[in-house]
């Protein structure tokens, strides 16, 4: 059964009333109470969150926010000081570093593309398909049909097909950014945490990424973290608006955009 | 059979150039040097072959510096510990095989131990007379000391720079070390003296010619498990380590896995590399150790192209032939031309002699047929 963040008001009795390492919930990401200072200053500030097996979920809000510093603790690059960041159910993220994170199946784009630049596209892709990701494993591994049909596959989806053979490096900014969505992909993740995808896009780039991570959504979960309105309104998702390190409001577009508080903090009147 | 696939599979052009003409070298040199008559034009010199071979064990450090630095983006500035390290194992082995046919004639402790007043042999040099043994540890010990300072180095994350200052302090430190008498491996004078290898003269010509060969053999061998390396699945991976290093991370690669396994690999490469400098230059002190021999490698690899291999080997040969040159003809003058070579290559050859001459090669091959190549490319725009 999947729980609806809305009609659940975090944190909610039966959470609570466990025992905190033994947490169990049915959602798919679970962030309960999580702060997290640098130097003083609270980047996260008794954050909850919840995101549904299958769902995807729009972040929104102000520079400084802390949009990054949450994606930073969900994938292990931050250590939050307090709270609960529990993934499938049962699995404690605290206790884990990026690579276990990445191996249980969260995926991130970071808000630069980042790609391998002297790779070429393909061993890109190549790279980041599950596979055996040990050093002999890597070291001794045979040329894979079943590996490149799942390239050839991913190529297509970001269509970078025809370019498959120049290097990451040459591509245009919105290339790379569809690059490192296909790489993302290519983990087979279960959480796609997609940090600004549109940034530097022209309009149809921005209505081509859209229509891409809704189609990812139809078997992955996502929460994508974006600045740009009319992307957020192309996806029509559940909107969750950051300020200050705390969730400021959360529901449909509509609804958070014609929140008071929201429009005082980050819409602007 | 696996294994030869495994190390040839992968060589282009250039490895096979160098291949070919190291391998015709490993046996033309000797030849040359030990069946021609000195008077004959195509006579190679004595010095000349002890002078290649110490070219070829330096090549060979050259080309474990790029495995890490080129392909990893790790800049060791203290690969010269695990280069004197190798040679210390072998010059104990070498000590242990003068025998009583030292200066002061005790049967078992070397020179310098008796001077010293020492009655036994410590620990550390057990086993050195056996050649085996001796082998073992010309891998082992530079091998176990990079595998326990990359242990914690990678674990910590410690990048750029900061890595780079830690080799130089660790070059430094074992230095220091190897300086004082009680650490019971010569002090200052080092280990020298040598008479003899498995039982051969090691003044001989023909040892040395032998010596030469084994140097050139050793440097293909390193160049085969390099490239092997580099362009198996795992060298990617280096690769991506090296240009995004969280991007890597994020993969879900175990980085410091990766860069442990490369680091260890290389520090054996360097040690073997010194282990056959040894027998050949006739001595090892702890000078070997010092921070600017670390560093000149650092050059070699950087004037020859970084992240090439057989760039890295064509370096040191390059640059050292130079040294050789300059220190008879301006002494003074090797250290300053050392600096502008350096300078130089950075400013006007980023990619090294080696990676400039692809570059071209590529561009030349592009100009000439140029209706292959533009319709490929016009998609892409």
């Amino acid at each position: 059964m999947l729980i609806d963040p809305m009609e659940t008001q975090l944190p909610a009795d039966p959470v609570q009333a466990i025992e905190r390492p033994q947490v169990v919930t049915q959602s798919l990401l679970y962030l309960d109470g999580v702060s997290v200072s640098f130097d003083g200053f609270r980047a996260i500030n008794n954050l909850s969150l919840i995101i549904a097996p299958g769902e995807m979920r729009a972040i929104i809000g102000p520079n400084g926010a802390g949009k990054t510093t949450m994606m930073d603790i969900i994938t292990g690059k931050t250590k939050p000081d307090t709270g609960d960041v529990i993934f499938d159910g049962q699995v404690d993220l605290t206790q884990l570093d990026e690579t276990a994170i990445a191996n249980l199946g969260i995926g991130r784009k970071f808000q630069k593309p980042t790609v391998f630049e002297m790779h070429t596209v393909e061993d890109n892709i190549e790279m980041a398909v599950k596979a055996d990701r040990t050093v002999f494993g890597t070291l001794f591994s045979r040329h894979s049909a079943e590996i490149w049909r799942r390239v050839d596959e991913l190529l297509g989806i970001v269509r970078l097909g025809d370019h498959r053979k120049r290097l990451a490096g040459d591509l245009s900014h919105g290339q790379k950014q569809w690059l490192e969505i296909g790489m993302l992909l290519a983990q087979d993740p279960k959480l796609l945490l997609v940090d600004e995808p549109a940034a530097g896009m022209t309009d149809v780039e921005t209505g081509a990424t859209a229509d891409l991570l809704k189609d990812i959504a139809k078997t992955h979960s996502v929460v994508v973290v974006e600045h740009d309105m009319g992307f957020i309104r192309e996806l029509g998702v559940k909107v969750t608006c950051l300020h200050e390190g705390s969730v400021l409001a959360e529901g449909t577009l509509d609804q958070v955009s014609s929140d008071e508080r929201v429009i005082e903090v980050y819409l602007g009147r | 059979m696996m294994l030869t696939r495994f190390l040839f599979e992968k060589i282009d052009r250039a490895g096979w150039v160098f291949l070919v003409l190291l391998g015709i070298a490993a046996v033309l040199v000797p030849v040359l040097n030990l069946a021609v008559p000195p008077g004959s034009m195509f006579h190679v010199s004595n010095t000349a072959v002890g002078l290649w071979g110490k070219y070829m064990t330096y090549a060979l450090l050259a080309l474990a510096v790029d495995l890490v630095w080129g392909y990893c983006g790790i800049l060791s500035l203290g690969h010269g510990a695990f280069f004197a390290l190798g040679g210390y194992a072998m010059g104990m082995y070498l000590m242990r095989q003068i025998g009583p046919r030292g200066v002061y004639s005790h049967p078992v402790l070397p020179d310098f131990m008796v001077f010293l007043n020492w009655t036994e042999l410590p620990v550390t040099w057990w086993g050195f007379s056996s050649f085996p043994y001796a082998l073992l540890m010309v891998a082992l010990v530079p091998g176990l000391l990079a595998f326990v300072f990359g242990w914690f180095a990678f674990r910590s994350r410690v990048t750029g720079v900061y890595l780079s200052i830690i080799t130089q302090a660790l070059t430094y430190a074992l230095m220091l070390a190897f300086f004082r008498n009680d650490m019971g491996f010569g002090g200052n004078n080092g280990l020298t003296d040598f008479k003899d290898i498995l039982g051969f003269n090691i003044q001989s010509q023909v040892t040395r010619a032998v010596l030469f060969s084994l140097s050139v053999i050793a440097l293909m061998t390193g160049y085969l498990v390099a490239r092997a390396i580099v362009t198996s699945k795992a060298g990617k991976i280096l690769i991506a380590i090296r240009d995004a290093e969280a991007r890597t991370r994020f993969l879900g690669y175990r980085v410091e896995n990766f860069k442990l396994f490369v680091w260890t690999v290389s520090a054996v490469m360097a040690g073997i590399a010194g282990a056959l400098y040894v027998p050949q230059v006739g001595i090892i002190n702890p000078s070997e150790f010092s921070p600017a021999n670390s560093i000149e490698t650092i050059v070699w690899v950087a004037v020859g192209g970084r992240g090439t291999l057989v760039g890295a080997a064509l370096g040191a040969g390059l640059v050292n032939f130079a040294k050789s040159w300059f220190t008879g003809a301006f002494p003074q003058g090797w250290l300053f031309a050392l600096g502008g070579l350096f300078i130089f290559v950075t400013l006007f050859l980023p990619k090294g002699i080696l990676g400039t001459f692809t570059d071209w090669w590529k561009r030349r091959g592009e100009r000439r047929e140029p209706p292959a190549s533009s319709p490929a490319r016009q998609p892409a725009e």
